[in-house]
Parts: C-alpha cells; structure tokens; sequence
C-alpha cells in the first residue's frame, strides 16, 4: 500500500503543477495584458500602467507564476482587485457555503442512488426495474438548473413551504440552513443520483451472476442475505469511481444552482469576478476548483484500493 | 424498430427537435426577437401557442429557434471533440510507447477541467458568446473522445487482419485509415449522440448564467434565465423551454442506448 500511495501522490502533485501552470497560462499569458483585460479596452494607459504595477505583471512570466504558487502554498492569494480585500479570506468565506452544500447533495445522491440502484437490480426484468430505468432516463436528461427552478415553483411559490432563494447565515441557526438549503441540495442530487443509480444496478447485476455468489446461495443464504453480504462490497469499486467523477459535475453544478437559488457560495463568487473581470480572483478560484476536482479523484483512487486489495498490485 | 422502443422515441424526439430547427429557417408563428409589450405576458392561445414573454415576444417560436441554437452548438462542439480527439486517439493507439502515455495522461488532466470551469476561464479573458461557449464545451470533448477512440482502436491493433496488413507492408497511417477508423465508427457514432445530448445541457447551463448565447439571439438557457424573473406572474414561462431542453436530450440519449443496442446486442443483453 505504501509504493501505491507514494506512486498515486507523485502523479497528484504532477497533476496539480500543471493544473496551476494551464490556468497561468490561460489567464495570465494569452490574453496579452491581464490589466488590459481587467480595466477594459477604454481605460486610460496611465491606470493600465499602475495596475500593472500594483498586480506584479511588470516582471516576468516564470518569475510571477513561482510567486504564485509559492502564495498558494501559504494561503496567500493576492488581492481582489474589485473587493479590494485578500482572496483567500473571500474564498474561505464562500467555501463554508458550498462545501456543506455539495457534501449534503453527495450524501443525497447517494442514499436514492443505491436504494434505486439495488431495488432494480434486485427486481430485474420486472415492473420496478422499469420504473426506476424510465425514472433515471428522464432524470439523466434534466437540467439542474431547471428542475431547481420547478422546485421553487412547487416548494416556494405554489405550498410557500421553503425559500426561493437567498441564504440566511449559519448565525440563523440549523433550521433555518435547513431550509434555505434543501431545494438546492436535492436539485443537484436528482441528475447525479440518476446517473449514479445506473451504475449501482448494473455493477449488482454483473456481480450476482458471478460463482462466488452462486456459492453463497448454494450454500444456503437467501437472495436477500447474499446481496447484503457479498455483491454489495464487490459492487461498490464502479459505484464508487463514478462518484469520484460525479464530484467534478456537482462542484460545476453548484456554480449553476448557487445562481439559480442566489446562494452566496463560490460558484457566485466565481461569476461574478467574470462579469467583473476580476481576474485575480477567477485565477485562484479556477485553479482551486481544479484541485478540488482533482484531489477527490486521488482520494477515489486510494478508497477504491482499500476496497479491492487487487487494485495495490496492479495500480 | 418496433421491438426497439428506445431507438423508436430517441428517433421520433430527435427528429422533432431537428423539424422544429430546420422549420424555423423558413417560418416561425412569429418573430422570435422583436419586442412588442402591448402583447406582453399572454396566455397560451390559438394566436400565440405557449403564449408570450414579459416583452411580448412568441413563446413557440423562441422556443423553434432556441432548438437551431441548440443543435448548432451541440454539432460544431462535438464536432471539434471528434475531429481533435479521434485523431489523438487513433494516433497514440498507432504510435503506442511515449506518445501514447503522453496523450493518454494529458486526457486524464483534462479531466480537472468540467466544462463550465472551461468556460469561466474562457469568458473571463474573451467574454461571453456563442463561440466560446462552443469552444468551451468541444475542448471538453476532446479528451472524451480521445479516450474512446484509443481504447477501441487499441482492440482493433491486435486483430489479425490488422497484423496482415502489416505484414504486407502498410503503413501505420494506411491501417489506421482503412481498417481501424472504420471498425471503431459504430462506437464513436453512439458517443456522438450521448455527447450532443451533454453538449446541448452545458450550453442551456450556460445560456441561462448569461456567458452562452447572447440577446436577442433566443436560446432555452437564456429563456429559462429571463422566466425566473416572472415566476410569480407567470410561472408556466419557466416550464416550457425547459421541457424543450429535456426532450431533446432524452431524444439523444435514447438515440445513443438504441443504436448501442442495435450496434452491439451482446451489451443489450447483458445490461
């Protein structure tokens, strides 16, 4: 397990060295002038000048993107250039929201993913497998975004059940998150958990027919008892890559639903430094996504060989 | 087709969305961009179909045009995921060794990338528009189908028809043109339907965050967007350009598992 992880680590840092050198690049390189770009092509040459000088783009290339990741290594981000504050301190801010947010869709998703997944498998070729194989064709066609709002029309504007929208604060207390959080939560859930829920009943359908199980219910054990005890754990290593993906899609889905229900998380912070061109800020929160993204897959990786030793040798 | 329902509804779905499309060159009940708020917010009627908008602009026909604005996103998208991946693909299952890992591991990296992180560094330095958002989500495509295209070509390499012709002195260029692209085409045709069917959900996703399609060029994302203002008012506006996106995805996703089916009815079976 130890040249597993060691080996799994070094492509991670590799991983994320040229994460951070694309997002340089893409960000600070080709555009020409980032203080152009950020002041707008009406700006006086004068204020270019000193923004240029304020954001460090009068030195070179290699040496600002060593500056950059040696800060990021530090928690130092530089300055936001239209809040006029660390963006560190904002990102923190906003990762309070939309951590909580993304782990609780996860959870959900999870929880009807397998419940669908292995209720279909178990009744394989009958009514419910049907329903549950309609149910996630049309679930994997929904957009978030729009099933969120349909959730607003029937939770918010039709029973006046829960909030449109908007965040109270954690100071309002468990309750009142609760709330404010739920239609969000279950709008990114109900696409992954479609996908999710596919993958579940064909991973427990191909371990069903394979003789260890065979030998299980020879030897006695109910249906029930051998899908419990033996295909569930050996399902679970396609279950659970696809949920390592599925992070990337719920961490690009809460961009798209922190707007839909104004949801003062990253994903807003995110667009609204694009429409103000804050590109100090688009920079770090891009590359810290991708990290994100990334280190959720190391960690799928490294869970999936604690599930299945056969995975270390190979790996 | 009969005894395949989901070739059956993907095609019929499909080929609505591509009527609608195509029909909107031509006509459309009314124009989908002029702006005229003496007929503001009215209900569907046998004038107006689905009704009108908060600036009396034809639901229906939005809706027709919106489907063309899908429809070409979602071809030049997956057309630029094709034709850059497909040839990464075949080339490192030809060349194999050092070219192979490199375009193999590059794919993997993309892959910290989803497709609204793409477009968020896009628009961040060029701004918002169609164009862009295409680029965004046929970048995305790329490494997908480089993936496919190199998995599938890699079978076919150890064929023994494929060591024939080797053996009778074809080029790696040659064998990739004549016996391995088309022998891998029923595959990357399936993932064609599915990645249009994603392509056309990022591009509503990112119409309806404003850095897709730009006004007065309707799009469904963009309409769903303006329906949320008038959710109160007029609710059924946030429904139907919503039900357009699910019917042409479903469509294409049914397209995709019906022609897996019929491609490969081993894998039919077995799921």
């Amino acid at each position: 397990m130890g040249i597993f992880l060691a080996r799994r680590l070094i492509t991670l840092l590799a991983t994320l060295l040229a994460t951070s050198l694309t997002v340089f690049v893409v960000l600070e390189i080709l555009p020409g002038d980032p203080a152009l770009t950020i002041m707008g092509p009406d700006a006086n040459s004068e204020a270019v000048a000193a923004l240029r000088t304020e954001l460090g783009l009068d030195k070179p290339a290699p040496q600002r993107y060593l500056a950059w990741i040696v800060g990021l290594t530090k928690g130092e981000m530089g300055v936001s250039y239209t809040y006029k504050v660390p963006v560190g301190g904002l990102i923190v801010e906003r990762l309070a929201l939309t951590v909580p947010l993304a782990l609780i869709s996860m959870a959900l998703t999870v929880v009807i993913a397998l419940a669908l997944g292995v209720y279909a498998a178990a009744s394989h070729g009958r009514a419910g497998d049907w329903g549950v194989m309609a149910f996630t064709q049309l679930g994997i066609a929904v957009p978030s975004f729009w099933f969120g709002i349909l959730l607003i029309l029937l939770f918010a504007v039709q029973l006046r059940w829960l909030p449109a929208g908007g965040f109270p604060g954690w100071e309002a207390g468990p309750f009142e998150v609760a709330r404010a959080l739920a239609l969000p939560a279950f709008a990114l859930a109900l696409v992954q958990a479609a996908i999710l829920a596919r993958v579940t009943r064909s991973a427990v359908l191909e371990v069903m027919r394979e003789d260890f199980v065979r030998t299980a219910r020879a030897k006695g054990l109910t249906r029930r008892a051998a899908l419990w005890r033996h295909v569930l754990r050996n399902a679970l290593i396609p279950v659970v890559t696809v949920m390592g993906l599925q992070f990337a899609n719920l961490l690009a889905g809460t961009i798209v639903i922190e707007s839909v229900f104004s949801l003062p998380g990253l994903g807003r912070l995110v667009f609204q430094a694009i429409t103000q061109r804050d590109l100090v800020v688009v920079k770090n929160m891009v590359v810290l996504l991708a990290a994100l993204v990334v280190t959720v897959n190391f960690l799928v990786d490294v869970a999936y060989a604690a599930i299945d030793p056969r995975i270390r040798l190979t790996g | 087709m009969m005894r395949r329902p989901n070739l059956l509804i993907g095609t019929v779905l499909t080929g609505i969305i591509l009527v609608l499309a195509l029909v909107s060159y031509l006509w459309t009940p009314h124009s989908a961009i002029d702006i005229d708020v003496t007929r503001r917010l009215r209900d569907p009627s046998w004038d107006f179909w689905l009704g009108t908008d908060q600036f009396g602009r034809d639901v229906f026909s939005m809706i027709m045009v919106g489907a063309r604005n899908s429809i070409a996103v979602g071809l030049v998208a997956v057309g630029i995921g094709v034709s850059l991946g497909v040839s990464l693909g075949l080339w490192a299952a030809a060349k194999r060794g050092w070219t192979e890992e490199l375009v193999m591991r590059g794919a993997d990296f993309t892959y910290a990338f989803p497709a609204v992180l793409t477009a968020i560094m896009i628009t961040a330095i060029f701004g918002p528009g169609t164009v862009n958002s295409i680029l965004a989500i046929g970048i995305v495509n790329v490494p997908l189908f480089a993936r496919v295209a190199r998995g599938s070509a890699s079978q076919i390499w150890t064929r023994d028809y494929v060591l024939a012709a080797r053996a009778a002195g074809k080029g790696r260029l040659k064998i990739t043109l004549e016996h391995v692209l088309p022998n891998i085409l029923n595959i990357l045709v399936v993932q064609m339907t599915i990645s249009f069917a994603i392509a056309i959900l990022a591009e509503a996703a990112l119409s309806y965050l404003g850095l897709g399609t730009q006004p007065p060029t309707p799009s469904w994302g963009r309409m769903l967007n303006e329906a949320q203002a008038q959710m109160y008012a007029k609710p059924r506006l946030a429904v139907f350009p919503g039900l357009a996106i699910v019917l042409a995805v479903l469509g294409l996703n049914l397209l995709g598992d019906g022609l897996r089916d019929l491609i490969d009815p081993k894998l039919a079976r077995k799921r």
